[in-house]
């Protein structure tokens, strides 16, 4: 008789650990599952392509964030840095006429500032991450704005003193925003992250000072300089999603990259418990953002309106944040 | 004050924890009115005993009586209503550091006692907090913020805040750990007085044998989680407690083999700390030399390994190893450099609790399992499975998260991973703090070992049996300057103290 009960708590508690660790697979498949029965063309190849399509610009800037919080660190400001990013590529294109790459480096080169200022409020000024990156959240979405004098960016538009443009954006550029190519760079962002974290010693580094930054000193780990590269990281990425939402839209909208910030940390947060790591992780961010992705999606099939979207969308981060903060109690 | 006297007894007290019998019918007693120790070694289930007693945990199994009737302790709040309390070995986590003195004091009868008031009363507040300090005999400020006392002052403040209710019974866990000797002596006066004018029953924890035997009455003792005896405390020996603790008859060995000293590989030159922690210290180490730093609690050996280590900034003054200059600014240029600390506080700075063995074991050099970066695992996780055996690390495997592990296993870990390196001189700051008997052999036979292999140590420690112990030669410390060299054979206690506290 005690001999069963042990059994059965055993396979209980085996089934517990299971959904700890597969929780995130079986709520996708779920609502795969839900909203192919409502709506049968959900599963349709193009709604799909559609769902990873849509998907890639969280995803990318989440996985900026997965850097940013394997060091235990936080960056409020990924949503203005592609702001930013969006508005300087554009910029290149329309009003300087600038070629392909010299517009992509510059956008991205520029935006890295925004990583200094980080670095440089954390690391050295020392105040703590969420407080200094919404501050720079801030002056970078003013920063944006003001470049941009408060409007948006459209080929044919003219500079801010009245000069007259005729740059377009050109079409490997926008080829960027569309898939497959879109999907493509998303995957290798995704490879490229896994690998770093979990084969290299770089990861290994982050996820140590994320562990405990003062044992992560001790053991000699520069500390300073790694948290600073994820801070570089987190921009880089953000700045990276920054240049799809431009290709993909094909102009620079004003606050456009503000959207992606809280999908992006849902994702980020979501990917912690996959395979029951407890620690961010690249491929856990990617499943994340496919959780938001197809809820999205499915409810906006549903015709659930916009508006509404965003109850939703801020109730699914709570509930990751809460399979991520409620064990360590 | 003419208290009625009551016994306590604990009987057949069982709890589990998932995967563990913390305890199994552990019986303890005690009157008010007597200092009653409690020891064993780390996971013996002290700590245990004492949490069912003050009302931490409430699945345990047993009766604990008062006078022979039986009372139900289930919550803090039930053992504080009993008049027992309890003043935890973490002082900090205890403590508010932006509330003054007095509001620390007064923390729980204010949280308690305040139904129906709204207001506080400031000056009854400090008027009351004085009252109690007086009774300890100890002037602290009731204004001053807790987050600028002493170690031992914010213990005083913990103490004086269980004595607001007039325990009948005080457990106190490991309160000396922190404390330096004449700090110490100055609990032991205010434990005496409790216990001899207050009739307060009072349970020391403590892995400091000398010290229960200088002012406990009677001693229990206990080993996995079972009491193993209960004797009055001039009837045992502090070698039999030993015996008791370990289950097994210690042989005072030799575990010193002595290694030859060779040349010098490590100077300082007038090393001076930034915030002048540490002034003007001149000290030399030699290959296969282990060099004690003795020094009472603050008297800046923590502060010594810090700065030669760089996690403290330097003002003036050189390190020499092997005759080159050093230029250290933080760890990394300290391992970089040949350097390795083991820190004394593991948890915070030695070990990284959430990570697995063999990621700790290889935190320290971790390049040397990379190529381009890229780690290799296998060759990381071979090297860590040799590493826990060669030091008798205890666990299940090198997957395990090392918070789980015990305190000697931690600090193993926290050695382990300097193995690694290819360190020249090694720092050792208190690394049997929290140790147990057994580990703490291992731990010295490990430093011994590495003398044997020419390496250069430094060894910090409070304990002055340890350091005569360990040592081949020895710096005092004295309020951040070395006041004195000695050589172990030529020396004994008496003559560290004396240089200790400032006598020259």
């Amino acid at each position: 008789m005690q001999e069963e009960i042990k059994q059965r708590s055993n396979l209980f508690a085996t089934s517990v650990d299971y959904v700890n660790r597969w929780g995130i697979v079986i709520a996708i498949i779920l609502l795969i599952g839900v909203f192919t029965a409502l709506m049968p063309q959900f599963l349709s190849t193009s709604n799909l392509v559609s769902i990873l399509q849509s998907i890639s610009i969280v995803t990318v800037i989440a996985i900026g964030l997965t850097f940013s919080l394997s060091t235990d660190g936080f960056d409020l400001s990924v949503g203005s840095t592609a702001t930013l990013a969006s508005s300087l590529v554009v910029s290149m294109f329309v009003w300087y006429s600038m070629p392909t790459a010299v517009s992509i480096v510059a956008a991205l080169v520029i935006t890295l500032l925004i990583a200094a200022i980080n670095a440089f409020l954390i690391v050295k000024v020392k105040i703590p991450d969420l407080f200094a990156t919404l501050s720079t959240m801030f002056i970078f979405e003013g920063v944006a704005m003001t470049y941009t004098g408060g409007g948006s960016i459209s080929e044919g538009m003219p500079r801010l003193d009245g000069t007259p443009t005729n740059g377009k954006l050109s079409e490997t550029f926008t080829s960027m925003g569309q898939a497959p190519t879109i999907i493509i760079i998303m995957v290798v962002v995704v490879i490229l992250a896994h690998v770093i974290l979990t084969y290299t010693k770089y990861g290994r580094y982050f996820y140590a000072i994320g562990g405990n930054q003062e044992a992560a000193r001790y053991s000699g780990i520069p500390v300073n300089k790694y948290r600073t590269i994820a801070y570089f990281l987190s921009t880089l990425l953000a700045a990276i999603g920054g240049l799809l939402l431009a290709a993909k839209v094909g102009s620079a909208q004003i606050n456009s990259g503000a959207g992606y910030l809280m999908p992006a940390v849902a994702a980020a947060f979501i990917g912690s418990s996959f395979r029951g790591l407890g620690k961010p992780n690249a491929i856990g961010t990617f499943v994340g953002a496919i959780l938001v992705g197809v809820l999205e999606n499915g409810l906006v099939m549903l015709s659930v309106p916009y508006y509404s979207l965003n109850i939703i969308k801020g109730a699914v981060l709570a509930i990751a944040l809460a399979s991520t903060y409620y064990k360590k109690s | 004050m003419a208290q009625q006297q009551i016994k306590l007894k604990m009987e057949d007290i069982s709890i589990e924890f998932p995967g563990v019998k913390a305890l199994s019918n552990a019986t303890f007693e005690l009157e008010t009115g007597q200092i009653h120790a409690l020891i064993g070694a780390n996971g013996a289930g002290k700590s245990t005993l004492m949490k069912v007693l003050s009302g931490a945990h409430d699945h345990y199994t047993g009766q604990i009586y008062m006078n022979h009737e039986v009372v139900e302790i289930r919550t803090p709040r039930d053992a504080k209503k009993l008049g027992i309390d309890i003043v935890q070995q973490e002082v900090d986590s205890a403590l508010i550091p932006y509330f003054d003195v007095a509001e620390n004091i007064m923390l729980d009868s204010v949280v308690n006692n305040s139904k129906g008031k709204a207001w506080v009363n400031w000056s009854r507040l400090h008027e009351d907090a004085r009252k109690i300090l007086e009774r300890l005999g100890t002037k602290i400020d009731t204004k001053k913020k807790v987050s600028e006392l002493t170690l031992a002052q914010k213990q005083m403040v913990l103490i004086a805040r269980a004595l607001v209710d007039e325990p009948r019974f005080l457990i106190l866990d490991e309160p000396t750990a922190p404390l330096s000797q004449k700090e110490t002596s100055e609990l032991f006066r205010i434990v005496k007085e409790l216990a001899a004018k207050h009739l307060v029953g009072i349970i020391f924890i403590s892995h400091r044998l000398p010290e229960l035997f200088e002012i406990c009455d009677e001693i229990t003792v206990m080993r996995n989680g079972e009491v193993v005896s209960r004797e009055k405390i001039d009837q045992i020996t502090p070698k039999q407690v030993v015996e008791q603790m370990l289950g097994r008859s210690m042989e005072e060995a030799e575990w010193k083999q002595p290694a030859s000293i060779g040349k010098q590989i490590f100077e300082t030159k007038q090393l001076t700390q930034k915030d002048h922690l540490v002034k003007q210290i001149n000290m030399t180490v030699h290959s296969g030399e282990i060099v004690g730093i003795a020094g009472l609690v603050g008297a800046g050996k923590t502060e010594l390994c810090k700065t030669i280590f760089g996690v403290l900034p330097i003002q003036s003054g050189q390190m020499l190893l092997h005759g080159n200059t050093l230029d250290i600014h933080s760890p990394a240029d300290g391992v970089a450099e040949g350097l390795a600390l083991v820190p004394e506080e593991r948890r915070k700075e030695g070990i990284l609790i959430d990570e697995e063995v063999y990621s700790n074991l290889s935190a320290a050099n971790l390049s040397k399992f990379c190529r381009f970066g890229f780690l290799k695992q296998g060759n990381e996780r071979e090297a860590a499975r040799k590493m826990i055996t060669d030091l008798d690390i205890k666990t299940p495997s090198e997957n395990q998260k090392v918070g789980l592990l015990s305190g000697g296993n931690q600090q193993k870990v926290a050695i382990g991973k300097w193995l690694m390196t290819d360190a020249e001189l090694f720092l050792f700051d208190e690394p049997t703090k929290g140790v147990d008997v057994g580990a703490k052999s291992d731990i010295f036979h490990l430093i011994s070992r590495l003398a044997k292999m020419g390496k250069g140590i430094i060894y910090a420690t409070s304990e002055l049996a340890e350091i005569l112990a360990v040592s081949d030669r020895i710096y005092v410390m004295y309020d951040g300057m070395i006041v004195k060299e000695l050589v172990t054979k030529e020396t004994n206690e008496e003559e560290i103290l004396y240089y200790s506290t400032g006598g020259n």
